[in-house]
């Protein structure tokens, strides 16, 4: 019998790495991922392009294609191993326990079925419970997202709806089950600003009412920044800082971190150079030996470059993966 | 001399205080399907835009999708017809009989877009893409081919190592360096940057940024920059232009849009832009629903849908352009009222 009471997390994560074959050769895509989840709480993964944050979101509901890539780690959503049950026990899983909403909601959704009818049908086929009942429930859901004339909206298509319908449309699929843990693939990043902080504040408002845990990847700091209770950056398939989203954007430890927060227009910088981060994100096919940052960091030193930096805890829950990183008041070495 | 110089750049005419370039009534409406009965629905993707654009300056252009802010770039590129309107480059009609030909605007004028890949041929080697317009304007392949290394390099490329290979074995950011550079290869004096810096990662679009800055000073280019990133606009523009589906809602300086915004649509954007700050979150949003259709937008002020402030004048008629002084132009009956 797992633990289920308040401490124990709901999702914990252990050495986690992925890799998939390519043309070029494989491609280590999540190089050793570590992290607990609590029940309710908010974590953004927060990286650029290639950086290992949606693998690791399609990891944990075990959506990668099992042929193509290796997994190894382990993935325990309430206590279950979701690399060690059998796929009917996922499909189970996915859409009740643990549900995910995309970038793209028009391919996301099915084009060919009503709103109402995807919704419902996911309910039914977790619940068993009478298709009318499900409609009525889709109804609630679609009222819950704030889609206006929500009733006529239930009989819409996927395609007769604006961006921003849709995607409060796929968010209110995702809750049909009422998950414990939604994962949120760069939910906002297709929409329009105006439309972007309307969903913003929805899925912030709904995961509070519903105590849900959120994991939300985005490349934007300012997603993070609005969203975020732990902020995890990646880099290179790996964490290479966790902290609140307080010490982690405001008081950042790894060079990486510091280096997007500079380089990232705000506020009024007019008239000053940007301090860009130098060169490109890494090969994933040719990874560096030692640190994966090091070719860009300006603070690189042989040690950097010897093997790759262990996790550094400077406090309970703040971890920043760099030879550099030194716990406060530690004697000089 | 660098190679740079074998095309002879395009003499100033009118001198530094005639527009580079004047648009006038800018209109185009694309045909959508469907209207069995009755006139056939268009699109009113751009619906009477005027602006200027000075020499030396970058005009910011920002808006949501469907505001019509790509399709002005393309008009103005003459890569789409318009339906009425004209072009003014420094003084000469565009397109006319006695003015400007289309070929002569483009060497004038030049482009980069959104999507580094699929702006370049997949078959032509980096050289070959750069050295190809200035070839179909009469310069030797040897000259075009040093004209394209010379690129290269002041676009931050290394020209031995890049010269010779195909765009899919770049990084984005090498790909939209190379198709700045391609933009330059005609020495043109404007340059038109749609969503230029949008697929970038951060931490890549902070060196394009700073290299667009740093071209500009070095070859004297004016710039269009349009994007949808607020942030990116108070960086880099002098001027801002705000569009809303096909109308421009206001323009003026980067300081009185950014420091006094006008339009009510303009503070709204302002209001829906992200905190970087963990405890000073955004607690509401400032609009609600999508931009509506273009198709068929709302009479009299197009915003007034979705508009705290609309009365029963906004539906009736298109609020007229007020002049706030220092060239800040609001289009809002807010102001029209306030200044009449």
């Amino acid at each position: 019998m797992p633990d289920q009471t308040q401490s124990a997390p709901l999702l914990s994560v252990s050495g986690l790495t992925v890799s998939f074959k390519t043309e070029r050769g494989t491609a280590s895509a999540i190089n050793g991922v570590d992290f607990d989840l609590k029940r309710g709480e908010v974590l953004c993964l927060l990286g650029e392009s290639g950086s290992g944050k949606s693998v690791t979101l399609r990891a944990l509901m075990r959506l990668l294609p099992e042929r193509r890539s290796r997994i190894a780690g382990k993935v325990l959503l309430n206590g279950e191993d979701v690399y060690a049950v059998p796929e009917r026990r996922m499909e189970k899983l996915r859409g009740k326990a643990i549900s995910m909403v995309f970038q793209e909601p028009m391919l996301a959704l099915d084009p060919v079925y009503t709103i109402g009818h995807q919704i419902a049908e996911t309910i039914v086929r977790h619940e068993g419970i009478a298709f009318a009942d499900a409609e009525r429930r889709a109804l609630d859901l679609l009222e819950r997202v704030q889609i206006p004339s929500a009733k006529r909206r239930l009989k819409a298509y996927p395609h007769e709806m604006s961006g921003g319908m849709r995607q409060r449309a796929m968010i209110a699929l995702a809750l049909s089950c009422n998950p414990a843990l939604l994962l949120a693939d760069e939910p906002t990043t297709a929409l329009d600003a105006t439309v972007q902080m309307q969903i913003l504040l929805l899925l912030r408002q709904l995961q509070a009412e519903l105590d849900m845990a959120v994991i939300l990847v985005t490349h934007d700091i300012g997603v993070a920044a609005e969203t975020a209770d732990r902020v995890a950056v990646m880099y290179a398939g790996r964490f290479v800082e966790l902290g609140t989203a307080r010490q982690v954007l405001k008081d950042p430890q790894h060079p990486y971190t510091a280096g997007l927060l500079a380089s990232t227009v705000h506020g009024n910088m007019r008239g000053h150079a940007l301090e860009a981060i130098p060169g490109a994100p890494p090969d994933l096919t040719n990874l560096p030996s030692g640190c994966a940052y090091a070719p860009r960091c300006p603070h690189a030193d042989a040690h950097c470059t010897a093997a790759p930096p262990s996790e550094t805890w400077l406090e309970p829950g703040r971890m920043a993966r760099c030879v550099r990183a030194r716990v406060p008041a530690a004697a000089p070495v | 001399m660098t190679a740079l110089h074998r095309l002879d750049p395009v003499a100033d005419v009118g001198g530094p205080h005639q527009p580079l370039l004047e648009v006038r009534d800018l209109t185009k409406h694309f045909p959508v399907r469907g209207g069995l009965i009755g006139p056939k629905p268009v699109a009113r993707a751009v619906d009477g835009v005027s602006f200027a654009v000075a020499k030396g300056e970058t005009l910011g252009v920002v808006g949501e999708s469907g505001c019509g802010k790509s399709t002005t770039a393309r008009l103005l590129m003459r890569l789409i017809e318009p339906d009425s309107g004209s072009l003014t480059f420094d003084g000469e009609a565009v397109g006319t009989r006695l003015g400007l030909s289309l070929r002569d605007l483009r060497r004038r004028v030049q482009m980069v877009f959104q999507d580094s890949y699929a702006s370049l041929n997949p078959r032509l080697t980096i050289a070959d893409s750069l050295a190809f317009a200035p070839m179909v304007h009469g310069v030797s392949r040897r000259d075009a081919m040093e004209v394209a290394g010379d690129l290269l390099g002041r676009v931050g490329l290394d020209p031995t190592s890049f010269l010779g290979r195909y765009p899919h074995e770049l990084s984005g950011g090498q790909r939209q360096r190379v198709n700045i550079a391609r933009a330059l290869a005609l020495r043109p004096r404007l340059v038109i940057l749609d969503e230029a810096v949008s697929a970038l990662d951060k931490s890549v679009e902070a060196q394009v940024l700073n290299l667009l800055v740093e071209l500009k000073r070095q070859l004297d280019l004016t710039y269009i920059f349009i994007s949808h990133d607020l942030n990116v606009v108070h960086y880099i523009a002098d001027r801002v232009l705000v569009m809303y589906l096909g109308k421009v809602a206001e323009v003026g300086p980067v300081e009185a849009i950014y420091g006094r915004p006008a339009h009510p649509y303009t503070r709204a954007l302002f209001s829906a832009r992200l905190s970087m700050d963990p405890d000073a979150r955004t607690s509401a949003a400032p609009l609600q629903g999508d931009p509506p259709n273009p198709i068929n937008p709302p009479s009299g002020c197009r915003f007034r849908t979705r508009c705290p402030h609309a009365t029963a004048v906004c539906a009736e008629r298109e609020p007229a352009p007020v002049d706030l002084g220092g060239g800040h132009v609001v289009a809002c009956h807010l102001h029209e009222a306030a200044h009449a």
